[in-house]
């Protein structure tokens, strides 16, 4: 099978690798490159575990091809934390309570980087709308919408 | 209750952040599919594409000539060494690989073993499979006509689809008491097939050893000692030996039940990593686990329910059939086929009950486990708070008074149900009072009264739930003859830290956490300090696993059964250093004091050092326990849930306004969980109410089958939970705890449920099956003439 040669940023850190046409993104992270954090549960662009920031932009990366990625910047959860300093968002999910299993949590705090990048004080309903491509199972995600507010209200204490 | 321990110890009570979420917030977990072995191959399935056909042919040449595809494994090929069927946890048989036919639509067929996991993909497409369709039985009723085709014709003396009769309470007294009640309702209910679907698939990766002739698999499964024992079993005669089997669950993305059975995709792995010599892992992806994985629930149910005209309820009697799918693979206690269905009682103090469940088999995937819930709960918890509201409806009673005037009163625990349970605690009226009051449940009730002149749909609903978890006392409960207790191991270390091991398994609950607090409350070493394992075979004492809210009532209530043998013998060495006698001794966390002498003390840390360096003369040193747990009795959480819903007169759409839940778990661990439990437990409760179901068109194929058309809520219709709180210890846990994890995925369903009917009920309406879907309300709404 053809082989293509990419050269993808990932969490600031510049990556070539020749790929097969056909190979995921996920794929790539996960199996070649060994960043785990990023995870799948399902087929159909649905769940949103896979959920990794594209030039910025959330994207399910079970349904993009690490071909489409190329000369682009990829933001995945091992990039959060900067220095030894979580990011507020991890920060937030782990006082609220925002995570049981854990599946479901890299999608969730790299869709709602996005949000925050976007919004610096998102309402309760503009965060659900956020995260409706996120799914998770164990939470009810009362508390995931708490981490995100968490979050929201230390980035405004910090730019204040 | 108050806290007993400082915050720095942190013991029961205290809100403690989880130990687990640092390494989840960084993307650090260790789930099964982030496993990645030198020289690890990849296993991929061909599956049904039909529910009942005889296979004629598979042809394999095609895959073998696929780059990177090494092997291609067949019913005949496992049959070689007898591992072509397989026992499941109800001692029924399922195949792993069929050789003759298949009995449900995405059945494993053909497994491929690759290089890599998009060869093995392409391998599968390759793989050429021809099939004679047979007649497809999907109905369970149908399935019980005598003309119908007989499905396991794998059993020789079988010439039905009837699997099992299981039947509980006195027919004829309540025969009896129903012919003599003033009022008997009756009900049909269908609660349909659901998938648990935990955003982790299923998997392993299987590592057999050849030179060591060891075999260490790593799984997605709630129960790694049941399961190594079952693979020594079910494989020794292939040269497993269970000492060199070892079970590791990694973190686990999600169980709630559909990670207990064993799948044919694992034993595949398994076989293809002894076979070839390498590490073998297998991934399900979303549609496989939809498919193929164990379903839940599929109960048909005919109740009635008699009362007196003042509304004290009478008799219950339920006849239930029990779809199974082509095989009994519920993941049920041995001796019971129906699960717990007996808690079908409820809160109510009934005098005469009757219940009868007929297990059935069909051309459909194998299950009939628990969707978080322990063991047919939900089934019967549904039934009879559903069959309850009918009553008062029928009675014009406020289903609130009819609830409070027939629970079981406080003062009447322990309290035995006619089913045969003893109940350990509870407090149902208290619950009730305190969610009433909590929603303002008389101003709701007008507010509806005056919404409903205007034309406007809004309802209340109630459901005041009891559980029964915690299986259980080894008297009654087993698993293929495993007795269900649970344990602990502690080692306290020289410098007064410790490490502890279960023999459960956490899903995402927070045992690292929970665990080390019941420690903690126990020992008075900080729970920071305490550093909880399980889920490796190699290590952890033998437990039966974590489902059914087992774990707090069983291993939790080991735990502190081994932290208090560790406590004696702290209490012996502090006797020692202090020169004192044991019974001058007292203990306040973490300390052992002389009484009246306050300043002549120890600390739990100083009697541990000294369990390694100065112990007394005659002792063994060292300080550690174990306890295997055999709980007296189970536990059974109670609450009330109140659901207030508002109704789109024209697109028939439910929304769930407000949702209070006031649970009774006795005394509570960690109030942050407690309730982060609920919220999740509440979410799969409101799932299948409304969204999630899983059916089949009449040749077997199945709708709910991605994540397409399988709705699992998302945060857009998903209410802001309320929670409360009542506290009623249990009496026989040595810390007054009860399972909390499924409680709320067992109450939600019918207080959803009969607020939507209440919402509708002056249009005649009296039940609806779930899921409520917008189309089913809306066709009732344009029925009645109540559309917009």
């Amino acid at each position: 099978m053809a082989k293509h040669d990419v050269r993808i940023t990932v969490n600031g850190e510049p990556r070539e690798a020749a790929v097969e046409s056909r190979l995921l993104l996920v794929h790539w992270l996960r199996d070649v490159l060994r960043l785990t954090g990023t995870h799948i549960g399902c087929d159909t662009t649905h769940c949103g575990a896979c959920t990794v920031l594209l030039d910025g932009e959330p994207v399910k990366s079970c349904t993009v091809l690490a071909v489409q990625a190329d000369g682009r910047e990829v933001a995945t959860v091992e990039g959060l934390e900067q220095d030894g300093t979580l990011h507020p968002l991890q920060e937030g999910f782990q006082q609220e309570h925002g995570l049981q299993c854990g599946f479901c949590t890299p999608g969730m705090l790299m869709t709602g980087r996005a949000l925050l990048e976007g919004n610096s004080d998102p309402s309760e309903a503009e965060i659900r709308q956020a995260i409706s491509g996120n799914l998770c199972r164990c939470t009810g995600y009362v508390n995931i919408v708490k981490s995100i507010e968490h979050a929201a209200a230390k980035l405004r204490q910090e730019s204040a | 209750m108050a806290p007993q321990t400082t915050p720095e110890v942190c013991g029961m009570g205290h809100s403690m952040k989880r130990k687990e979420d640092p390494r989840f917030i960084r993307g650090q977990g260790n789930y099964v599919d982030d496993i990645q072995l030198p020289g690890m191959l990849y296993l991929d399935i061909v599956r049904s594409p039909f529910a009942h056909a005889r296979i004629k042919s598979i042809a394999r040449e095609n895959a073998l000539k696929v780059p990177g595809v090494l092997a291609v494994i067949t019913g005949e090929t496992l049959e070689q060494y007898n591992l072509h069927w397989m026992p499941t946890l109800m001692s029924d048989t399922q195949m792993v690989l069929p050789t003759e036919k298949v009995m449900y639509q995405a059945q494993e067929v053909a497994a491929v073993v690759a290089t890599d996991r998009y060869a093995a993909a392409d391998g599968v497409e390759a793989v050429e499979v021809d099939y004679d369709p047979l007649p497809v039985v999907v109905d369970p009723f149908k399935a019980l006509e005598p003309d119908a085709p007989v499905l396991r014709t794998d059993k020789e003396d079988k010439k039905d689809n009837h699997i099992f009769h299981w039947e509980v309470g006195d027919r004829a007294a309540t025969q009896s008491a129903l012919a003599g009640a003033d009022v008997v309702v009756k009900q049909d209910l269908y609660i349909p097939r659901i998938h648990v679907a935990s955003i982790e698939t299923c998997g392993c990766v299987a590592d057999f050893d050849r030179v060591m002739g060891k075999l260490k698999v790593y799984m997605t499964t709630q129960a790694p000692h049941a399961i190594r024992t079952v693979l020594a079993l079910v494989a020794g005669h292939v040269g497993l030996s269970e000492e060199k089997i070892q079970v590791i669950s990694p973190d686990i993305g999600g169980g709630f039940g559909g990670k207990v059975p064993v799948y044919p995709g694992y034993v595949l792995a398994i076989a293809a990593s002894v076979v070839v010599g390498k590490p073998v892992k297998w991934v399900e992806d979303r549609m496989e686990n939809l498919q193929a994985d164990s379903f839940a629930r599929d109960y048909h149910l005919k109740a009635e329910l008699g009362a007196t005209k003042d509304g004290t309820l009478t008799a219950l009697k339920i006849k239930t059939v029990a779809d199974h799918g082509y095989t009994d693979a519920a993941a049920n206690p041995s001796k019971f086929p129906a699960g717990l269905f007996s808690i079908v009682t409820g809160s109510y103090d009934l005098k005469h009950a009757f219940a009868e469940v007929d297990g059935v088999y069909t051309n459909k995937p194998p299950g009939g486990i628990a969707y978080r819930c322990s063991f047919r709960v939900t089934e019967a918890v549904h039934t009879i708070e559903r069959l309850t509201d009918i009553m008062a409806h029928e009675l014009k009673m406020d289903p609130a008074d009819l609830r409070l005037k027939n629970f079981v009163p406080a003062d009447k625990f322990p309290y035995k149900s006619v089913l045969g349970w003893e109940y350990d605690s509870g407090n149902y009226h208290g619950a009730l009072r305190k969610a009433m009051e909590r929603i303002g449940y008389a101003e709701l009730r007008r507010e509806q009264a005056d919404k409903r002149e205007r034309g406007e749909l809004m309802g209340i609903g109630i459901s005041s739930f009891t559980e029964i978890v915690g299986a259980g006392p080894s008297r009654q409960f087993d698993i293929l003859g495993l007795k269900m207790f649970d344990s602990c191991e502690i080692r306290v270390h020289p410098t007064g830290k410790a490490t502890a091991r279960f023999g459960t398994k956490s899903q995402g609950q927070g045992h690292e956490t929970t665990y080390a607090q019941v420690l903690a409350e126990e020992l008075g070493i900080p729970a920071a300090h305490i550093e909880i394992e399980e889920g490796d075979t190699d290590t952890a004492p033998y437990g039966l696993g974590t489902y059914a809210s087992r774990s707090t009532p069983t291993a939790g209530a080991a735990g502190a059964m081994a932290a208090r043998k560790v406590r004696d013998k702290a209490k012996k060495i502090a006797a020692y250093l202090l020169e004192a006698s044991e019974d001058d001794l007292e203990w306040t966390p973490g300390t052992f004091s002389v009484k009246g002498a306050p300043q002549k003390s120890k600390t739990i840390q100083e009697i541990a050092f000294a369990a390694y360096t100065n112990h007394p003369p005659g002792m063994e040193g060292g300080l550690e326990a174990v306890s295997y747990y055999d709980p007296p009795n189970l536990t059974f959480p109670f609450g009330s849930y109140i659901c207030v819903v508002d109704i789109d007169r024209g697109t028939g759409e439910v929304k769930i306004r407000r949702f209070v839940a006031v649970d009774d778990c006795g005394n509570i661990i960690n109030p942050m969980i407690v309730d982060g439990q609920i919220h999740g437990g509440l979410t799969m409760g409101m799932a299948p109410a409304l969204l999630e179901e899983i059916s089949y068109d009449e040749n077997g194929n199945i709708s709910g089958g991605s994540f397409m058309d399988y709705l699992v809520p998302t945060a857009m219709e998903t209410p802001r939970w309320e929670t409360d709180k009542t506290v009623t210890p249990s009496p026989h846990h040595p810390q007054g705890a009860k399972g909390v994890g499924e409680s709320a995925t067992v109450g939600a369903p019918p207080a959803i449920v009969n607020a939507v009917v209440d919402a509708l009920a002056h249009l005649g309406v009296r039940h609806i099956d779930i899921p409520i879907t917008p189309e089913k309300v809306w066709r009732i709404l344009k029925d009645k003439g109540a559309g917009l």
